[in-house]
């Protein structure tokens, strides 16, 4: 390679460290709202770094005394856990078999590109007629009810995402199994799904984290502390009087956190997940 | 196996998948579309038929067409900051630097931080009364008094844009700097030695590398940012004076809080529709990029 100058290499710091201060500034303010006095976050002028760090709000979060703020904020973690981990399963068990199917006779591959093409529809075109449908099966307000919603995002995308990983494993491996007496399902068990694992493991996370950040369906199918998720409690605390900003920034660093720490240590799997679209593009 | 019997096991594997989404996308899709030929609401009556009445009035409403102006300058301006801002980030995570690893780990943050994380961390920050950008500004003598700049209609918008912007560009500059890493050392050793400038370098070789994932990255963000609900939302509910109010955000009105359904349904499919039209615009695009690089 040339040698860059002294001028370019100081120029490219400068850079680096401007990106690194626009993407932490953000996240930073957040965390350090959370263990800030309230009397600082409230000063003028702005008390910046607190002089006494108060992590009482996430014991306050975190506690379940009835009625309490924590309360409300442990019942909705507890329902996003659920309606996420929910409609994770759910959407895997209806993609491995069509992804596998479609990977394997591309006769069938339109109905697929059928069911990708619905990803693109706005979930407000869909969202009137499920209301209804909801409320006829007695599942508005009900972590099942939002579940089954989730599996019109994920199930397609999901799909798409387990066909490119069976596309990768070559026919040849499967059919020497059979070759060898093995029958359709003790070939996918023992050869094929564990060689699809990685994705299988990609897709399922990548299911967990949309349906962690889903917010536009659990605002309009709950309305209490047996459904609300995670979004719509911190949207309501936003939204709503709460005088301390430190307890809704609490909030928000509790709900971002388990999506961040996959994010971190994902990263790889995550970004090769994105951009396997792109490469056949 | 023969053919035939290989199609109807193919069949037999996606029935579950092709039952359910018949069941939550398929029949709501045509329920959607009967309900917007009605005057149903949301509680109470079924509604009776009123042709095509509703779709007439959407269209020639000012609050429809205003809506749209809105809902088209904020996904152009926010996809077209984010692309730009993205690939020069990669570019610049292409370099060497100190702390390179770090950094393009922490780029990762904002896209995994949730998006009503994101809205409330925001809308924090642009506080009239107490918010760190208000602090900051007067503190640096950019500003005199504090603002409300999701308050006013003149800074809402723009506010809004800059937090989906932060959220977003990091995602393209990961995208874009996977692509980078694709490019051959020796392409762009030989091009320097035939005397290429960093801009001819950047237009002849580099970009070609670029396009493909930078179309998927344009497509899937444009079709996002026109769907966009949560950030708005959670921000400013579409006010100050319906200045911020996206498409989404209008269907939800009508259709949940004044609770006429059947406007809100023939709403929707027209939303549906503009989708549509942008996606397939964009294959075409997609399609003709990938045969002139290929």
């Amino acid at each position: 390679m040339e040698r860059k100058s002294f001028l370019f290499s100081f120029f490219i710091h400068a850079c680096a460290l401007l990106l690194a201060v626009i993407i932490l500034a953000p996240v930073v303010w957040l965390f350090i709202m959370s263990i800030s006095p309230a009397a600082d976050l409230t000063a003028k002028p702005l008390v910046w770094w607190p002089q006494s760090v108060d992590f009482s709000r996430y014991g306050i979060l975190l506690s379940s005394v009835e009625n309490s703020a924590g309360a409300a904020f442990v019942a909705s973690l507890v329902n996003s856990i659920l309606v996420a981990g929910m409609a994770t399963i759910a959407a895997l068990v209806l993609a491995i078999p069509a992804a596998w199917a479609v990977s394997r006779t591309p006769s069938v591959g339109w109905s697929l590109y059928m069911v990708i093409a619905t990803y693109m529809l706005p979930p407000v075109a869909l969202a009137v007629p499920l209301y209804f449908g909801l409320a006829h099966l007695g599942l508005l307000n009900s972590v099942f009810g939002l579940a089954l919603v989730y599996l019109t995002i994920f199930a397609p995308f999901t799909t798409w995402l387990m066909k490119s990983g069976f596309d990768a494993i070559p026919k040849e491996i499967e059919a020497a199994a059979m070759m060898d007496g093995a029958g359709l399902f003790a070939t996918l068990r023992i050869i094929t799904l564990p060689l699809a694992a990685p994705v299988m493991a990609t897709s399922a996370l990548f299911a967990f984290l949309l349906a962690w950040d889903e917010f536009f369906y659990a605002l309009l199918f709950t309305s209490d502390l047996r459904a609300k998720t995670l979004t719509v409690a911190i949207a309501d605390l936003a939204g709503g009087r709460v005088s301390d900003y430190g307890l809704i920034a609490t909030a928000g660093v509790l709900a971002a956190l388990p999506p961040v720490v996959i994010g971190l240590v994902m990263q790889r799997a995550l970004i090769s997940g994105l951009t396997s679209g792109g490469v056949k593009g | 196996m023969s053919g035939t019997s290989m199609t109807t096991r193919a069949w037999l594997l996606m029935l579950p998948l092709l039952a359910v989404m018949i069941a939550v996308i398929g029949w709501p899709l045509a329920d959607t579309v009967g309900l917007s030929f009605t005057d149903a609401k949301l509680v109470g009556t079924a509604g009776n038929f009123v042709g095509i009445d509703n779709y007439v009035k959407t269209l020639t409403s000012s609050n429809f067409q205003r809506t749209l102006t809105t809902t088209t300058i904020f996904a152009v301006i926010s996809v077209f900051a984010e692309m730009v801002l993205g690939v020069l980030a990669a570019l610049l995570l292409n370099q060497q630097f100190y702390g390179r690893t770090l950094l393009r780990g922490l780029m990762i943050l904002p896209w995994a931080l949730p998006t009503v994380v994101n809205a409330t961390l925001w809308r924090l920050i642009y506080n009239p009364e107490y918010g760190a950008l208000n602090a900051a500004l007067t503190q640096i003598g950019m500003l005199d008094a504090y603002r409300s700049w999701l308050g006013e209609p003149g800074t809402a918008l723009a506010s809004l844009i800059i937090a989906d912007c932060w959220k977003n560009f990091p995602l393209v500059a990961l995208i874009a700097l996977a692509a980078l890493q694709a490019v051959p050392r020796d392409i762009t050793a030989a091009s320097l030695v035939d005397g290429a400038g960093p801009f001819a370098r950047f237009r002849f070789v580099i970009l070609p590398y670029l396009a493909g994932p930078l179309i998927v990255a344009l497509v899937l963000r444009t079709i996002e940012a026109f769907k966009v609900f949560d950030i708005i939302w959670v921000m400013t509910r579409g006010g100050p004076a319906n200045s911020t109010r996206t498409l989404s955000i209008l269907v939800y009105q009508e259709a949940f809080s004044f609770q006429r359904a059947g406007s809100g349904a023939s709403l929707a499919l027209i939303v549906t529709l503009l989708v549509a039209v942008l996606a397939a615009a964009y294959a075409v695009l997609v399609r003709r990029t990938a045969g002139s690089t290929a």
